[in-house]
C-alpha cells in the first residue's frame, strides 16, 4: 500500500510547469517534434481508418490494396445503420443501466467515504483495509456465487444484477478510496466551526463536505459513465433476451445477421464501422467537455482508463 | 467518540457493509467451497474433494490458456509501461500545443472495447485489411493475423499497445513533480540526457511505474472482451485467454465447480505475481519519505 501513498499530488493538470531550458540544440528540437508528430500520426491513424471506412461505399471496402481516401463520401451509411441496427433499443437499455448505476454510486460512495474520512468508530481501520483489499480481488472469483444468488432471486435476464449492487458499494472500492482522499484534503477547521454553531455530523456532510467535493463527484460520475459504457461481461452473462441487450451486445449480435436471399450473412465492414464510430463518439465527446475533471480524477486516484 | 457519532458512522457505511458481506465476502468463501464440488448448474453441488484441482493439472486447455495469457501479458504490460513513459518523457520537454498532443495520445484509451475489437479485426483482416495492404506496397505478403496461430497474439498485443497512452497522464504528473534542482545539480556534474533519465527521472517516478505495472498486470490477466469478440479463442485455441476459458466452463458447459476452481487458481496466480513484483521492486523503488 506504500505505493498508494507515494502517488503524485498534482492539483491541476492544466498548470504544466515549464522547466528551464537545458541542452536544447536545434537538432534536438527538430528530432523532438519529428518524434511527436510521427507518434501522434501512428496513434491517430486507426481512428482515421475507423471513420473513413464508415464513409466508404461498399465496393470500396473490398478493394485491395485499400484506398486511403473514400472514392465518394457515403453519409447515407449512417442513415442506413440507424434504421437497420436496433439503435434506440440498445441505447435506452444501456442508459437505463447506466443511470441506475450512477445514482447508486453517487448515493452510496460519498456516505461511506465520509464515515471513513471524518468519523471515528470501532473497527474503522480494519474495515478500510477491507475496502482496499476488494480493489485487488479479481472480479471473476466472486462472479459465480453472485450469478447463482441472482438466479435464486429470479433476477436473471433483468437489469437488477447489473444495477442493484452499485447501491451497496460493490465494485466501487476505487471510488470510495478516491472520495476519502478528497475529503481528507478539506480542512477540518470548517467542520469544527460548524460544530461550534451546533451542526450535527450529517448536516456538516450535507452543507460543507458535499458542496466542496463537486470536482470529485464529477470525476466519479464521468468514470462510472465510461466504465458502464464499456462493460461487456456483465450484460453478456445476465441478459439473454435480445430486447434487453445493451449497445455492445446488440452490435455483436447484429454484425453477423444480415438478411440475404439465402439466410444470414455478415454485414459489410463499412456498416459495422459506422456503428462502432457512433459507440466510440460518446465517451470521446464526454471527455472533451469534462477534460479537467477527468484528468484530475485520473491523477488523484491513479486509475488507469 | 460519542455514541451518537458511532451510530451515524455505522449508518453511513451500512450500505457498503451489506454489499461487502452479501456480494464479496460470502461469494468469496462459498466459491472456495464450490471449487471442491461437482456443480452442474441445474443440479446442486456434490462434494468432490480435490477432483477439480486434479483435473486442472491434466487439462491441456487450462495449461494452454495459462500460457496464452502469460505470453500476452509478458509483452503487453511492459510494452504499455515503456510506451506510456516514453510519451510522457516527450511531453515533459518544453513543447508547444501540449494539450493537442496529450489528447492525441490519450484518445485511443477511451475507445470502448467492443468498438476497438471490430476496428482492429478490420485493420488486421488478412484479405482486405489495412496492414496487409501497406505491407503489400513493400512487396511483403502479410500474415493472416487474427486467423493465424502464430500471429494472433502479436496482433492482440499491438491492439493493446494502441491504448498505452492512457498511462501517460500519471507518468507526466509524476515527472512534473521531480524537483528541478536535481536536474540542475546533475547538469553541473556533467550528466547527459541519458544519465538524467537513468539516475533521476526513472528513480524519482518509480512508485508510479510500479503502480502502473501492477495494475496493468492484474488487468491483462483478466482480458476477456477483445478475445471473445475478435477470435473467440481461435484459431485452434491460440488465443484462448484464461477468463475466456473460465467463461466457457461456467456459462457454456455450466460446470460451476470447475469454473470456481479456475477462478481460485486465478486469484492465487495474481497474488503470487503481485508479491513477486513488489519484492523485486522493493530494492528498486525510491520513496521520498524513506518508508518502505
Amino acid at each position: 500500500m506504500a505505493v498508494l501513498s507515494a502517488r503524485p499530488q498534482v492539483d491541476d493538470p492544466e498548470r504544466i510547469v515549464e522547466r528551464n531550458v537545458r541542452g536544447r540544440s536545434v537538432t534536438w528540437r527538430v528530432l523532438l517534434y519529428v518524434l511527436l508528430i510521427g507518434g501522434a500520426l501512428m496513434f491517430a491513424f486507426p481512428f482515421y481508418w475507423l471513420v473513413s471506412t464508415s464513409l466508404k461505399p461498399e465496393t470500396d471496402v473490398l478493394l485491395f490494396p485499400p484506398d486511403l481516401i473514400p472514392s465518394s463520401f457515403e453519409w447515407g451509411n449512417y442513415g442506413k445503420v440507424l434504421s437497420a441496427f436496433p439503435f434506440a433499443q440498445g441505447l435506452s437499455n444501456t442508459l437505463i443501466i447506466l443511470v441506475a448505476v450512477e445514482i447508486g454510486r453517487l448515493v452510496s460512495v460519498p456516505l461511506v467515504a465520509y464515515a471513513f474520512a471524518r468519523l471515528r468508530f470501532p473497527g474503522r481501520n480494519v474495515l478500510f483495509v477491507l475496502v482496499l483489499g476488494t480493489m485487488m480481488l479479481p472480479y471473476y472469483v466472486t462472479l459465480i456465487p453472485q450469478y447463482l444468488i441472482f438466479r435464486d432471486l429470479g433476477w436473471l435476464n433483468t437489469f437488477l444484477p447489473l444495477t442493484v449492487p452499485s447501491f451497496f458499494g460493490v465494485g466501487s472500492a476505487f471510488f470510495i478510496f478516491m472520495m476519502r482522499q478528497f475529503y481528507l484534503s478539506i480542512p477540518k477547521e470548517y467542520d469544527d466551526a460548524a460544530m461550534v454553531d451546533g451542526c450535527g455530523r450529517l448536516r456538516i456532510f450535507w452543507h460543507i463536505i458535499l458542496p466542496q467535493s463537486k470536482p470529485a463527484l464529477a470525476a466519479l460520475a464521468i468514470f462510472t459513465f465510461t466504465e458502464q459504457w464499456n462493460d461487456y461481461f456483465g450484460p453478456l452473462i445476465y441478459l439473454t433476451d435480445q430486447a434487453k441487450y445493451t449497445l455492445a451486445l446488440s452490435l455483436q449480435a447484429w454484425q453477423q445477421t444480415q438478411q440475404s436471399g439465402l439466410g444470414y450473412k455478415p454485414h459489410p465492414f463499412n456498416e459495422i464501422m459506422a456503428v462502432a464510430t457512433l459507440i466510440t463518439l460518446v465517451p470521446i465527446v464526454i471527455f472533451f467537455f469534462t477534460q479537467r475533471y477527468f484528468l484530475r480524477g485520473l491523477i488523484v486516484s491513479g486509475i488507469q482508463g | 467518540m460519542s455514541r451518537r457519532e458511532v451510530g451515524i458512522a455505522y449508518l453511513c457505511i451500512l450500505p457498503w457493509l451489506i454489499g461487502f458481506v452479501v456480494f464479496t465476502a460470502y461469494p468469496l468463501i462459498i466459491s472456495g467451497y464450490y471449487s471442491f464440488t461437482h456443480y452442474p448448474i441445474l443440479g446442486g453441488p456434490t462434494w468432490a474433494g480435490l477432483d477439480n484441482y486434479r483435473d486442472l493439472l491434466e487439462d491441456e486447455l487450462f495449461w494452454k490458456s495459462l500460457r496464452v495469457t502469460a505470453v500476452y501479458s509478458a509483452f503487453a504490460v511492459p510494452g504499455s509501461v515503456v510506451i506510456g513513459y516514453a510519451i510522457a518523457m516527450l511531453l515533459n520537454q518544453r513543447v508547444r500545443w501540449l494539450r493537442v498532443w496529450r489528447t492525441a495520445y490519450f484518445l485511443p484509451s477511451l475507445v470502448p472495447a467492443i468498438a476497438g475489437a471490430f476496428l482492429w479485426s478490420w485493420i488486421f483482416n488478412g484479405q482486405y485489411g489495412l496492414v496487409n495492404g501497406v505491407l503489400r506496397q513493400f512487396g511483403v505478403e502479410g500474415p493472416q493475423w487474427f486467423a493465424s496461430e502464430e500471429w494472433v497474439l502479436p496482433a492482440f498485443v499491438i491492439m493493446t499497445l494502441w491504448g498505452a497512452g492512457g498511462g501517460m497522464i500519471l507518468y507526466l504528473a509524476a515527472l512534473q513533480q521531480v524537483p528541478s534542482t536535481l536536474y540542475d545539480a546533475a547538469e553541473i556534474d556533467g550528466a547527459n540526457a541519458w544519465h538524467r533519465l537513468i539516475h533521476i527521472s526513472i528513480p524519482m517516478t518509480s512508485p508510479v511505474i510500479l503502480f502502473q505495472f501492477v495494475t496493468g498486470l492484474i488487468a491483462s490477466f483478466q482480458i476477456f472482451t477483445a478475445g471473445y469478440i475478435v477470435t473467440n479463442g481461435g484459431p485452434n485455441n491460440a488465443s484462448l485467454f484464461y477468463v475466456l476459458y473460465l467463461y466457457r466452463n461456467g456459462w457454456q458447459d455450466f460446470q460451476m465447480g470447475y469454473a470456481s476452481a479456475l477462478a481460485w487458481v486465478l486469484v492465487l496466480i495474481m497474488m503470487v505475481l503481485t508479491l513477486v513484483t513488489l519484492l523485486v521492486a522493493r530494492r528498486a523503488v525510491y520513496y521520498e519519505y524513506g518508508g518502505r
